[in-house]
């Protein structure tokens, strides 16, 4: 068992600057990711790899300050008692003791179902990004990207850098609600940059507006999927070997909801958050949260806030006005971007009542559709009572049906039974 | 009592100092993968990318890439349920998924 000062949870972007702001001051301090390598998903592969010079500017101080542990391929699974966390890795497991926690656990994919999402060959958008970055061979191979959200042109991007042919990009959202976002951009010229840059990157790419991915079909694995364009431009039939399909980000929020601290929903349609204070306190004295799990706002965001949790969690009081004024205005940006890609009331009516919704434990739309409560379909059907514990199907079933998970299941991720009797 | 595997930024590299490639198997098929490679990525590298069978038998791969789906889980040296997204090759390696099983 030992003891950090903070502990940081999460090696992303929000982490590595959490963990660089409070090493400043001296404390021990211990960074925790369930992944083989730091850099969370952005910077996946390791932050010495990327062209973000911030990525390495970070990481080179955390590796050669000698009051700074990473544990990588550590999964945090429940707190046994306060000050404490119980982690797993492969082959062991241990309880950690902290003074101040720091959460930075980001953000998942929202997947929906559709016929054929089953099928191997159907990955998420930053799921087959994620994997590419893993070294899953795509040369030759010809991938759709579909879905919503910036995050596609950025998947489209890597996976097209990766040797993959891009077949077309398909953005449910209608063309106004994406000129509206472009006109945002012009309050942060970064965005623009990086906006253009992509642009440049896939110019040869066909990017359909309007328009979503249906079904999926194939004899075993993926061959095709089946395009709505806009109203009254009918259906289209892709060929593809690969579908990466996601619809946006929902924030990591069970490991922060399993400590106590209090979480808040804009109502429907909005993603559940963990609340923190201007300090990036939760209502848990003593634990921070930063990054996605406060709200998804991206990458520049995800630095700031990260900083401050940092910075306050060590008690040096100089989170400075340029670090808050920064923290407001890309939390402005990410509003946007979530109104410019609210998700088009059509995309809860693809599954038919033979499409799987709940992945671990087979359990399909026609079983689901007549529950009114996440609980009850839970009891009845195992939905979400399987090693995913409703990570997929949780986000799933809120679009589809409007239910909301009601309490967080111990441990937060499947364990080994020596792990918790330990 | 407990032992992490990689404790240190010495060791989070991982593989990444021990050469050029590293060999596996994937059930019991030896293959050839550079430092850095994903077990998910070496499954797909030998031919299928389906990595288990679910509750009603059919092939599953693959689908978020970053630990959460749980739909990677494969046997890797005789453990069961290991996410391979989340795992890098190591040399000598035994990996086992579920593409032969038979539908239940
Ligand atoms: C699949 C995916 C791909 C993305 N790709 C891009 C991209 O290409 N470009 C872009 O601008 N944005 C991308 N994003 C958005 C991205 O989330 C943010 O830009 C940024 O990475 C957020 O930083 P963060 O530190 O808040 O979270 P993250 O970078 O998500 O880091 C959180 C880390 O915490 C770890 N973690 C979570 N729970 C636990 C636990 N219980 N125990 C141990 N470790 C845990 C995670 O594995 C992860 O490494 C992507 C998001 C996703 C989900
Ligand atoms: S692909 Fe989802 S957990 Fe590995």
């Amino acid at each position: 068992m030992s003891y950090y000062d903070v502990l940081v949870i999460g090696a992303g972007p929000a982490g590595l600057a959490a963990a660089h702001a409070a090493c400043a001051g001296g404390v021990k301090v211990g960074i925790v990711d369930d992944n083989p390598l730091a850099g969370g998903q952005i910077w996946r592969g390791g932050p010495d790899q990327q062209t973000d010079p911030r990525a390495q500017s970070l990481w080179n101080t955390l590796r050669d300050a000698p009051n700074v542990t990473f544990l990588p391929q550590t999964r945090v699974l429940y707190s046994p008692e306060p000050g404490q966390l119980r982690v797993q890795t492969a082959a062991a497991s241990d309880t950690l003791r902290f003074g101040h926690l720091i959460l930075a656990t980001g953000a998942r994919e929202l997947l929906l179902p559709f016929p054929g999402w089953t099928l191997p060959g159907v990955t998420g958008a930053g799921g087959l990004q994620a994997l590419a970055k893993g070294g899953y061979p795509l040369r030759g191979k010809r991938v759709v990207v579909a879905g919503s959200g910036p995050l596609l042109l950025a998947v489209a991007a890597t996976l097209k850098l990766k040797g993959a042919h891009i077949v077309a990009i398909i953005e449910q959202a209608a063309t106004p609600a994406m000129a509206r976002f472009a006109a945002g951009l012009l309050a942060t010229p970064s965005k623009i940059a990086q906006a253009l840059r992509l642009a440049a990157q896939l110019k040869d790419v066909p990017y359909l507006r309007d328009s979503y991915v249906r079904a999926a079909h194939g004899d075993g694995t993926l061959q095709s999927v089946l395009v709505q364009r806009g109203k009254g431009r009918g259906l289209e039939t892709l060929q593809c070997d690969y579908l990466a399909c996601g619809y946006g980000l929902i924030p990591n929020v069970e490991l922060a909801q399993a400590l106590g601290c209090a979480t808040a929903s804009g109502g429907a349609g909005t993603a559940t958050v963990v609340e923190a204070d201007h300090w990036q306190q939760t209502s848990v004295p003593g634990i921070y949260c930063a990054g996605e799990g406060t709200g998804v706002g991206g990458v520049d965001l995800a630095l700031v806030e990260g900083r401050i949790a940092g910075l306050s969690a060590t008690g040096q009081i100089v989170p400075t006005h340029a670090d808050f004024g920064q923290r407001a205005r890309w939390r402005k940006f990410a509003a946007g971007l979530a109104r410019a890609f609210a998700l088009r009331p059509e995309l809860a009516t693809l599954a038919g009542d033979d499409t799987i919704v709940c992945r671990c434990e087979d359990v399909c739309h026609g079983e689901l559709r007549t529950h009114t409560t996440w609980r009850c379909a839970k009891l009845q059907t195992r939905c979400g009572m399987g090693p995913c514990q409703g990570r997929i199907c949780g986000g799933a079933t809120e679009v589809l049906y409007g239910w909301r998970p009601d309490a967080v299941r111990m441990p937060i991720s499947p364990a080994r039974i020596d792990t918790i009797i330990a | 009592m407990f032992e992490f595997a990689a404790h240190t930024f010495a060791n989070n590299r991982a593989n990444g100092d021990k050469g050029d490639s590293l060999t596996l198997s994937i059930n019991a098929r030896a293959i050839t993968v550079a430092p850095g490679v994903s077990v998910a990525a070496a499954i797909a590298m030998a031919g299928s990318i389906v990595t288990r069978r679910s509750v009603g038998g059919a092939a599953r791969a693959p689908l978020c890439g970053m630990g959460v789906c749980q739909e990677c889980r494969v046997t890797i040296d005789g453990r069961p349920h290991q996410l391979s997204c989340q795992t890098l090759c190591a040399d000598g390696m035994h990996v086992q998924t579920g593409a032969l099983e038979r539908a239940a």
